[in-house]
């Protein structure tokens, strides 16, 4: 059975509560919307990116606790990194909540793999990657994106690629 | 004809006997996360009782064949028991005619079939349906395609604070371009029970037929076709204690048969030649191919239960717990209920402040309390209170105080993890 109460660990009730980098920054170079219409999660996401790095990054927006401090913690985790980095995330975390993470290859998840309880929790799966898609959309100039349908890898073709 | 698998023993004089009834329902022996089930999403879909599910595999076991075909004795025994089944559900609605049940997949087919064979034949350039902010999407989106297709239009009844349709505002949508009125019986929603005879009365006044979304209001309360005069009405089976994959819709056999099929295919002809295609009348009119018979004759099971059970005892225990949950949920600080209709069925939508639905339902789950999230299918119901989503919790006749206790406990737990 799905073990919520490790996944509503004290870390993402602290950040459901104190969300960090909360806000829209002024001076973004990128923007995404992300939307779950079948929850109603929303969020803005900006960012800017300087030298081709992540040089700031704030986001805004009404959803669950799981989708919220998935962004705060998302924001904090890709701060300072690369693109490339920012986006090799990206996969990474998408394989940790979708329980397809190769727990012996190495990986540069450090504390969002509190996160890992919702791959026991597929209509909650959504929930926590909402916020890495809209940052995938926003590093590659896409201003909205949807967790639901084709993006959602729980609405994957049968057979499809993870 | 089978004796009826139930009876009076459900009935004891006075109340209804819930431990008794709960014994009936093996599913909810569960413990999720090994705590007892409590299981409150029945408007989401409700649980068979043993007699339903013995039905299911009686025929299954002895009387499965294709209906309406062959000679045979199984051929002759499943068309019996399936046109048996027909009788069983006009007898439960109080249709004037047998034929006026047509067999669905459900609502959301029955509700189809109209848009299709009404909607489609009859609404025109310029034309108007007529919804409500309650209804579920899927009393909406099937008339979307149809006044998209004709360049018809919808229009929308309001409703109050309280999640009641506001009834001078129905009156003045009601014109010379109204082609149908669509209403749901009960909001799946905020549970609110809609005045459908007075609004049925209104718009026959005009001339005007009237289709009701019964799915929320079958498995609660005393249906009468003949008293409620509607045009059509549409229910399904899972909500009913029955099983998926059935529904019903009723129809005045007068539209039936000036409407067009739905669906082409077996069953539904009288002849066939390349050049012309005479089809069957009505109900086999509309229900092409190979039907789900084991489902149709499920239902019936589930119709006899519920009468069995009795409507009125149902009602009464119903409205004792609703009642009873609304006062203990609403005695909770920092939790509203979003729909406060005079009239309800026994549905509470609830928000919790600070915590959004999902994380109320999956740590309610965390407790065995099963209840639904989200939009409920109702999207304009949320935007008319400025929310995305509420926490359902919908009761039946197997529902106790208890359940109603654990829920309010689990409520607790929430605000306290999130405090």
């Amino acid at each position: 059975m799905a073990d919520s109460k490790q996944l509503y660990q004290e870390v993402i009730l602290d950040h459901n509560r104190k969300p960090r980098n909360w806000g829209v920054l002024p001076d973004a170079t990128h923007k995404a919307e992300g939307h779950n219409p079948l929850c109603g999660d929303h969020l803005t996401l900006t960012l800017k990116l300087r030298d081709e790095a992540v040089d700031a990054i704030n986001f805004q927006g009404e959803s669950c606790a799981i989708c919220k401090a998935s962004a705060s913690m998302m924001t904090m985790a890709v701060k300072g990194r690369s693109r490339d980095g920012a986006e090799r995330l990206f996969q990474e975390f998408r394989d940790l909540a979708t329980g397809k993470l190769d727990a012996a290859s190495p990986h540069h998840l450090g504390r969002l793999t509190v996160f890992a309880g919702v791959s026991d929790l597929p209509t909650r799966v959504k929930c926590a990657i909402l916020p890495w898609h809209t940052l995938h959309a926003a590093l590659n100039s896409v201003a909205s994106t949807t967790t639901e349908a084709d993006e959602d890898p729980m609405h994957a073709p049968i057979g499809g690629s993870a | 004809m089978n004796a009826p698998q139930t009876g009076l023993k459900h009935a004891p004089a006075g109340g209804l006997d819930v431990e008794r009834i709960r014994a009936d329902f093996p599913i909810l022996r569960l413990k999720v996360n090994g705590k007892p089930l409590v299981f409150l999403d029945n408007a989401a879909s409700s649980q068979m009782p043993q007699p339903v599910l013995d039905r299911w595999n009686r025929y299954q076991m002895t009387q499965h064949s294709n209906i309406h075909r062959a000679v045979h004795f199984l051929s002759e025994t499943a068309t019996a028991e399936y046109e048996g089944a027909r009788k069983k559900l006009a007898a439960f609605i109080n249709a004037k005619e047998e034929r006026e049940v047509i067999f669905t997949t459900g609502t959301t087919d029955a509700i189809n079939l109209v848009a299709h064979g009404y909607g489609r034949k009859f609404v025109g350039p310029g034309d108007e349906i007529v919804l409500t902010t309650l209804e579920h999407h899927s009393n909406i989106v099937p008339w979307q395609m149809v006044v998209e297709e004709k360049g018809a239009r919808i229009r929308v009844v309001p409703v109050n604070d309280r999640g009641e349709l506001i009834f001078e505002e129905y009156l003045k949508l009601l014109g010379p371009r109204t082609r149908l009125v669509g209403v749901g019986h009960v909001s799946n929603a905020l549970g609110t029970i809609n005045p459908i005879r007075e609004m049925i009365v209104a718009a026959h006044g005009k001339g005007i037929p009237v289709l009701v979304d019964g799915a929320q209001a079958a498995p609660h309360m005393k249906l009468d076709m003949q008293a409620l005069d509607c045009d059509f009405y549409a229910f399904s089976g899972h909500k009913m204690f029955g099983p998926t994959g059935i529904g019903v819709l009723y129809g005045k056999a007068g539209w039936l048969e000036k409407m067009q099929p739905y669906k082409g295919g077996g069953d539904m002809i009288l002849s066939v030649t390349f050049e012309k295609t005479i089809y069957n009348v009505i109900p086999g009119k509309f229900e092409a191919g190979t039907p789900p018979i084991a489902a149709a004759i499920t239902l019936g099971a589930a119709a006899d239960y519920i009468t069995g059970v009795g409507m009125e005892r149902i009602h009464a225990h119903e409205t004792d717990l609703l009642d009873y949950a609304t006062d203990r949920v609403n005695r909770l600080p920092g939790v509203r209920i979003i729909g406060t209709a005079e009239k309800k069925a026994a549905v509470i939508s609830f928000v919790v402040d600070g915590v959004h639905p999902h994380d109320v339902g999956t740590l309610l789950n965390e407790e065995g309390v099963a209840v639904r999230t989200g939009h409920h299918c109702a999207q304009p119901v949320m935007t008319r209170f400025g929310i995305p989503a509420t926490s359902r919790a919908s009761f039946a006749f197997y529902n106790t105080h208890a359940e109603v206790d654990a829920l309010v406990a689990g409520i607790r737990k929430v605000q306290k993890a999130f405090g």
